[in-house]
This record gives C-alpha cells, structure tokens and sequence, in this order.
C-alpha cells in the first residue's frame, strides 16, 4: 500500500486531463459563462423582467414627474434615463444571486467542484454570464425612452461609456449578491435581501428629484452612495455635463466593490462544501 | 496491481452527527468495490471525501497515493463522479454538457468532438444528443450523468446509488456499462443498497453501518456468512406441501420453512441442489405456481451482522 505512495501516474492514461495550458481560469469562466447564457436563451422567460422594467418605470417616472418637475415629459426624461439606465443594471444584477443560489443545489456543481478548475471560475462565469441582461434592459430603456422623446446629446463613443459604467457597477453589484446567493439557503430569500440592499442604492439618489430638496442626512448618504455618481456621470455622458469626478468615484467604486466582495463570495462558495 | 483509492480511520462529523467513524477502505487497481449500506449509513458521506467534496475530520484517504485533503487538485484529474442526483444541466442538450466538461477539463478542442461522439454512442444517446436534457428519460439522465463522468478518461470512478430509482432493464444496463468500464482498467466505487447489485458487480464488498465497515470481503464469502440462498418453492395445490417439504428436506438436508402461507424456503448450500429439485419436483408430477433461488437481500445481511433490522426509514442521508 505504501509503495503506492511513489507509483507514477501512468503517461498517457489521464495525459489528456492533465494537459495544462495557460488562461485556463479565464477559459473554464468562459465556459462557464456561456453555459450560463445558453440557459437564459433557452428560458426567455429570464428575460421577461429586464424587458419589461425598463417600459414600465419610463413611462410611469415620466408621465408622473415629468410634467410637475420638468414642464413636460420629454424634457424630464433627459434628466431621467440616463440614471434610470444605472438603476435598472442594478436591478438586473439581482438575478446573478438567485441563479447562483438555485445552481449551487443542484448536483451538477457537485460536479464542478469534484473538477480540476479554479474554484472562482463558477462565480466569475455568473457575473460574465448575465451581461446579456444587463444588454437587453439597457437597449429596451433606450428604444423605449427614444420614442417618448428622450435624445443623446453627446456622441455615440461617450454614451456606449455611460452604458459600460452602468454595467460595470451592476458587475460589481452582482458580486454582492454572490456571496448572498452563496450563504443563503433558499434563492427566494437571496432576492428578497438582494432587493433590500438595492433600493437605498438606487432610489436613495438623485434619480427622481434634484439633492437640494432633500433633508441633510439623505444628503449625507448620497456623497457615499456609489449610484449617485454612476447616475451623475452617465448624465454628463449622455446628455452633457461634469464627467471627470464621477466617473472617477464611480470606476473607484467598482474596483472597490469587486476587491472586498469577489474573495469573500469565492470563500463563502469554497466553504460550502 | 497497486491501490486505486483507500482510506485509514475516516472520520467525519455533522455537528455532533457522526458520519464516518474511522472507516478503512481499499480498491485494487481495475477492480469494483462495492459499499453496501441503508440510508445514513455513510455511503455518500465517504463518496463526498473521496471526491474531495467534502473535508474530514480526522484519517487519511488517498487516490493513486495522493492525499484528497492536500493535493486535491490532483486528485480530481484523476476521478469521475456520478453522484445520487443527476449531475447534468437540464436546460443543456446532451451534447452541450458533455463539451462543458470536457472545456472544463482542458480538452481539445478535436478531442472534446471524438470523445462526446464516442460516449454519446456507447451509451447510446446519440438520437438524443441534441435533445435538451429536461426532454430525457430518467435512465437516460443517468447515462449521460456517468458518460460527463467519462469525458476526462479518469481511472477511477465513484458512482453513488447509480441504480436508484431505475426500473429492472435499465439497472441491468448501467450494470453492463460499469462492466465495461472494469473491462477497459477503470476502478469502481459503487455504492448501494441492493445486495444482488453489489453481488452482480463487485470484487469486493465493504457492508457499512453507522459509519463504520462491519464486514468485508468478496460477494462470496460474504453470503456465506449471511447464508447464501435459498429456494422457495409455492405448490400450486396445498394437498402437495408435505410431498414438497420432504423433497426439500431430502435434498438440502435443511428444515422447510413457510415464510408466508402455501409457500416453503429452504436454505440451499449450492445452486446443483436448486436444479435437482426442479428436476425431482417434475419426476413427481408435482405442479407449482412458484419456484426461485432467492438471495438474501440486505436486510437479510445486516440481521445476520448486526444482529437488528436496517433503519432505513428512521435515518436519512446528510446532505452535505
């Protein structure tokens, strides 16, 4: 028995698996990710909310707020959806928890982790693996918003930034909500506290009305909120305005953001084995 | 012939649970070691360590000689793992999950095409490849679960309960793959909780019960212990019972038993006896509505150990 101790592995045998080579963390999340995607494509039902959203709090923002806050509806939207683009990529990023938390019941990662692969490569192909939605609510607000008025008034490059900056804060997010997804038993209960954690987020801002009609504390909140300056620097994006510092604050947020929270899911996923 | 897989004085505890209570294993390269347990005995417990899905909390278990606990990465190159719940993605096709594995575990990109046709067709799922798996029958399932299990050529195989909750044919047909499997070097865990599967696959057997290994050896000294078989004979006329139990008696040296009305057991120390009493009974003339060659089933195998019944409907399996 002891002799076996020094046997080597039979060459050729399990050569094939063993085979190395290089960016395999990065391929194995790849991999990952397009598992992921091939799921959402075949349950398009997935997509029903991220579609939906966008039309839904567009037209009733819009046609509530506008005409008191703006004079009229068109007007407001300018003020408005840029914003409404980094509140809905947050709430796209929700679904990352929950398919994380429903995903880790199931034997097939029981599978994964019995694998010679990173053991971040499931978690990073979660995050990769939504970007779809975070695509298809950013390109329904946009359509959507166009129709009733709303007008880029920058160029094309810095808009696609302003939609990047949105989607790297939902990233970002969808790291927190990993780790939920990762500690929590039940997917129902990751949404309910996913959803707890994103509406301080994004409706404590600027999104609706101007900072200066709000009491000191809330003012006070939002000089920490990272959506405030996501909100504020997709504005100067997309319809004009300050860029530098917000997009500044907003990138440091999101390094931030995935520097605490990546290890601490890729742990919590580690140690429910 | 060297050792596939073993384990010292396995220990692993759920809370003030314990699972393994120093559980010693060993599987010769090539070989099928058969665990036989109920529920909750620590079948998945120690498939789980093995797999390194699971940490112990005391003992050693090594695969190829490599310790699971220390080198965890090299030992999972080295093993597939079919476990209790089906271990593939219902919204892939058969073909997606078995080309993920097979990215998953580095193969090429030519290979991962040889290697999905090749499975797909020994285990005859090649109508089915680009069906997704949701659409699949639950045997099916389980064959794509142990082919995903095969992408990587991996010498040792754990397969949990592989059988539960097949109907007949499909158990006989995943045993013929696990034979083939053997046939081509592979070593097997197989766990499970029929006695005639572990007897139909096995070169060895361990029995477990409350985490521990009460019993080993191979499927035919482990009947011997238990006592074999026995033949059960039910006349189809009650006036021929004693004709039938003095046959049986004449023949087996053994006192008839009746188990259940109109029907009558004897222990039968080798199958020659069995087949002489179905040629006496046909000499006599006498007619029966049943006539079998029984194996003890595992209850039968743990009264005969441990002297009480198994409790398998008191315990359940720690999920983990």
């Amino acid at each position: 028995m002891t002799a076996v101790l020094t046997a080597p592995a039979a060459p050729g045998l399990d050569a094939p698996a063993a085979a190395k080579r290089p960016f395999a963390l990065a391929r194995h999340s790849l991999a990952l990710a397009r598992r992921n995607l091939i799921k959402t494509m075949r349950n398009p039902e997935q997509l029903l909310d991220v579609t939906l959203q966008p039309i839904i709090f567009t037209a009733m923002f819009g046609f509530l707020l506008g005409g008191a806050l703006a004079g009229d509806t068109a007007a407001y939207l300018q003020t408005l959806v840029p914003a409404l683009m980094v509140m809905l990529t947050l709430f796209a990023s929700i679904q990352s928890g929950t398919n994380f938390s429903t995903d880790l019941k199931s034997g097939l990662f029981d599978r994964f982790r019995s694998m010679p692969i990173g053991r971040s490569a499931p978690l990073i192909g979660a995050v990769l693996g939504d970007a779809i939605r975070y695509v298809v609510t950013i390109v329904v607000l946009l359509g959507f918003s166009s129709i009733l008025g709303f007008r880029i008034e920058t160029d094309p490059v810095r808009a696609l930034a302003a939609c990047l900056l949105a989607i790297g804060l939902g990233f970002a997010l969808s790291w927190v909500f990993l780790l939920l997804g990762a500690v929590m038993k039940e997917p129902g209960s990751v949404q309910g506290i996913a959803f707890l954690v994103t509406f301080p987020l994004t409706f404590g801002t600027n999104l609706l009305t101007p900072v200066d009609s709000m009491p000191g504390w809330l003012q006070a909140w939002m000089n920490v909120n990272p959506s405030v300056y996501a909100m504020d620097a997709a504005r100067g994006l997309m319809v004009g305005g300050p860029v530098g510092t917000p997009v500044a604050v907003t990138l440091a947020w999101i390094a931030g953001i995935i520097a605490v929270f990546a290890p601490l899911a890729v742990a919590a996923y580690r140690r429910r084995t | 012939m060297s050792t596939a897989f073993e384990t010292e004085g396995l220990v692993k505890r759920f809370g003030d649970f314990t699972a393994l209570d120093g559980v010693d294993l060993a599987a010769e390269e090539g070989t099928v070691l058969g665990v036989l347990g109920p529920n909750g005995a620590g079948k998945t417990t120690m498939v789980r360590v093995l797999a390194t899905l699971l940490r112990p909390d005391g003992g050693v278990a090594r695969v190829d000689g490599i310790d699971v606990t220390r080198r965890p990465d090299e030992v999972r190159r080295r093993i597939g793992l079919t476990g209790q719940f089906a271990s593939v993605d219902d919204d892939l096709t058969g073909l997606e999950n078995l080309q993920l594995i097979g990215r998953l575990l580095d193969l090429r990109s030519g290979e991962i095409r040889s290697r999905t046709k090749r499975l797909l067709a020994d285990f005859d799922l090649t109508d089915a490849a680009k069906r997704t798996v949701k659409t699949y029958s639950g045997g099916m399932r389980r064959r794509l679960d142990l082919a995903a299990s095969l992408m990587g050529r991996p010498r040792t195989v754990f397969l949990d309960e592989p059988t539960t909750g097949l109907d007949p044919v499909k158990r006989e047909e995943l045993w013929g793959v696990v034979r083939k499997l053997v046939a081509d070097g592979t070593t097997v865990l197989l766990t499970t909780q029929y006695l005639d599967e572990a007897d139909a696959l096995a070169d060895a057997i361990s029995v477990f019960d409350h985490g521990r290994v009460i019993a080993h050896g191979t499927p035919a000294e482990l009947k011997r212990i238990v006592g074999g078989q026995s033949v059960v004979v039910r006349p189809s006329e009650a006036a021929s019972m004693d004709a039938v139990g003095d046959l049986l008696r004449r023949f087996t040296g053994h006192e008839p038993e009746s188990p259940q009305r109109g029907v009558l057991a004897v222990p039968a120390d080798n199958e020659l006896v069995f087949t002489a009493i179905v040629a006496e009974l046909a000499l006599a003339g006498i007619g029966v509505t049943e006539l079998s060659l029984r194996l003890p089933d595992l209850d039968d195998v743990f009264f005969k150990l441990t002297g009480h019944v198994t409790s398998n409907d008191q315990k359940t399996e720690v999920p983990a």
